[in-house]
């Protein structure tokens, strides 16, 4: 069922070469490889969830931060109540500079900068989006965050309060309002997300020297803690 | 009485470490009062958190001379091109409109057996507890020849805001192939790579504005923060031009001249045609005046920032004495945070988590050549002392550099905000 919407899509390519469509001119294959830059915080395909980003199943022709089950920055809210829609255009343009389009986005990510890296990932999601039912089974793209975890560290949950006053020291660096320049956002994240993040600075996993330096601190209530915490944190 | 009750806190507190006595609020008011002295990286932490996680059971007095705050950390990026003074100033109205008392005076003088802070504007303030975060000042006599009537001739932009301006302005007015001098202070210091980040700003914007200029330093120290980063920066960006004369050759064996613009290091005299002293220091002049101070800074305990001759006084940040952390605003921010919670418990039936500290202070070397060090800490019955730290490592590729420069700058906007909302 796939293989042809795929071929359809790359044929549609060829034909739109010409008229610099740029998301239908993407090679979708280099696109799945681009899109490793995103999966730590998007998915995608069949099985895909929200996740510290919401899964990007559909996204062509959808108004922007339109799922009611993901909580979006209000600067995203603010720009899809203005009518952002997500077409190859809007995407292009998103994509280079993501703060362009919604300055107080929570999506740390600094953009691409290269034109055909862009066509190339836009192709590869164009694919997710007519019917996303039309994704086999075998062939998944999604991918699932790394949980080596003991499902009990997982189950723990933590004190907001305690986390609360832990997060003094998180603060200080990154913005409690969610704002982000040169370092990330870390509001909002589900709090199994935060918790597989801190555990992977802890066990050095992750490299950022600052990080492991903080987590490698950090008790696995602790860790809890600030997950319930920024978890819930408004903007 | 008073001495006996005094005698008996200050006791309760060495080895309790974090449990408040029950406090007796001044004059018989309900609300507990706080008075913090200082609005930079420590004291205005300390108010905005104490003031926003009391949610109005406390109030909350802030006492800082000057309505725009400069900040030290990234001053030496605006000396070298990077940023404008005014990307470096900030107001105190968010903090005013968060419930902070905001009060641009003097502190002059605390009576702490009345437990009041006195205003140079006449004014008296009745506190309940008294955070003291007032920085530096500098040590008299530390620089023979320089005192602060020679600041004009030779600044110190060691505190910014007007210095910082001042220095740049001789910086761009320097003859072609002219001399700059710095005389580099003795340890403890306020932010230990703030020198040598000075240095390389100073060698950036004499490299694309007056390439055969100079750069001298007489150092007191063998060596100093961040030694073989900054070292092999400067080797890489500003090959020849930065002359470091340490210790081992008589860099501590300094006088200055400021109305000659002479500068003697070792016996040898030198012409220079900028000259930046930095004097030794020590703790803001109302720590003493507290008496608070032995020597030049203000022991504390560890585990709640409170000062070992007074258990309703607080000193954070630069004048502390407080064990292992750097004077930095990073640290100030740190400690701020567990003063506040500790305060907090002391005034109301808050919770009281234990003490954890952590510092890291980036620093510029060229453009987007950024390097970082830091560590975390805790409380132990003697100092804050160190557990674990990281520092940049020499050769790194451009792109790590870069990433760490682009942290700082997010780190910048994250602890102003934090400061003051």
């Amino acid at each position: 069922m796939a293989a042809p919407t795929r071929i359809a899509a790359f044929v549609t390519g060829l034909v739109c070469l010409a008229t610099s469509a740029l998301a239908e001119s993407g090679d979708v294959e280099a696109g799945k490889r681009v899109f490793s830059k995103c999966q730590g915080c998007h998915q995608v395909g069949e099985e895909a969830k929200h996740r510290i980003g919401p899964h990007l199943n559909g996204l062509f022709g959808r108004r922007a931060a339109s799922h009611d089950d993901f909580r979006y920055s209000k600067s995203f809210r603010r720009a899809g109540t203005g009518g952002l829609e997500w077409h190859a255009e809007t995407l292009d343009t998103f994509l280079e500079n993501p703060r362009s389009m919604a300055s107080g986005t929570r999506m740390s990510f600094r953009g691409l900068k290269d034109a055909g890296d862009r066509a190339n990932l836009i192709a590869y999601l164009r694919t997710f989006s007519d019917d996303p039912a039309n994704i086999p089974e075998a062939d998944p793209t999604a991918r699932g965050t790394d949980h080596d975890l003991e499902p009990t560290i997982l189950a723990l949950k933590g004190d907001p309060e305690y986390g609360e006053y832990l997060s003094g020291e998180c603060v200080t660096c990154h913005q409690a309002s969610g704002a982000g320049n040169g370092i990330p956002s870390i509001i909002l994240w589900p709090e199994e997300d935060f918790v597989v993040a801190m555990h992977a600075y802890k066990k050095k996993q992750r490299k950022h020297p600052v990080m492991q330096m903080v987590a490698g601190r950090l008790g696995d209530e602790e860790i809890a803690a600030l997950a319930a915490y920024f978890g819930q944190l408004n903007e | 009485m008073k001495l006996n009750r005094r005698a008996f806190l200050g006791t309760t507190a060495a080895a309790a470490g974090t449990i408040a006595a029950p406090v007796v609020l001044a004059d018989g008011h309900s609300k507990p009062r706080v008075i913090v002295v200082g609005g930079g990286a420590g004291g205005a932490t300390a108010a905005r958190y104490i003031a926003k996680d009391s949610k109005g059971e406390i109030d909350v007095t802030l006492i800082e001379p000057t309505r725009t705050y400069y900040t030290c950390f990234f001053s030496n990026l605006y000396l070298g091109g990077f940023k404008e003074v005014s990307d470096i100033g900030h107001t105190y109205g968010k903090l005013a409109a968060s419930g902070v008392n905001v009060v641009h005076d003097w502190a002059v003088g605390v009576d702490r057996d009345a437990r009041t802070v006195s205003l140079a504007g006449g004014a008296s303030l009745p506190y309940d507890k008294l955070i003291l975060s007032p920085g530096i000042d500098f040590v008299d006599g530390a620089v023979e020849g320089w005192d602060l009537s020679s600041q004009n001739a030779m600044p110190h932009a060691y505190k910014a805001g007007s210095q910082s301006e001042l220095l740049k302005a001789q910086l761009v007015a320097m003859p072609e192939g002219g001399t700059f001098v710095m005389v580099a202070p003795p340890n403890p210091f306020r932010c230990p790579p703030g020198p040598y980040e000075r240095v390389s700003m100073v060698a950036h914007f004499l490299k694309n504005n007056n390439p055969t200029a100079k750069i001298i330093v007489a150092d007191p120290k063998p060596k100093f923060s961040k030694m073989a980063l900054f070292q092999e920066g400067w080797a890489n960006h500003y090959e020849g031009m930065v002359d470091w004369i340490g210790e081992d050759f008589g860099g501590g064996n300094v006088s200055v001249d400021p109305a000659a613009m002479t500068v003697s290091i070792d016996g040898e005299e030198t012409k220079a045609d900028v000259c930046n002293v930095i004097p030794a220091m020590k703790a803001g002049r109302i720590a003493e005046l507290a008496g608070v101070t032995d020597g030049n800074w203000a022991p504390v305990n560890a585990a709640d920032m409170s000062s070992k001759a007074d258990p309703d006084i607080h000193v954070l940040g630069d004048a502390s004495q407080q064990g292992d952390m750097p004077k930095s605003g990073f640290a100030a921010n740190s400690q701020a945070k567990v003063c506040a919670n500790a305060v907090r418990g002391a005034l109301t039936e808050s919770k009281v988590f234990p003490a954890k500290f952590s510092n890291t202070c980036w620093s510029l070397i060229a453009a987007n050549d950024g390097v970082k060090v830091g560590a975390t800490y805790e409380a132990t019955p003697e100092k804050i002392a160190k557990i674990d730290g990281f520092i940049s490592q020499t050769g790194e590729t451009s792109d790590v550099r870069k990433a760490t420069y682009e942290e700082s700058e997010g780190w910048y906007t994250g602890i102003t905000t934090d400061m003051l909302g």
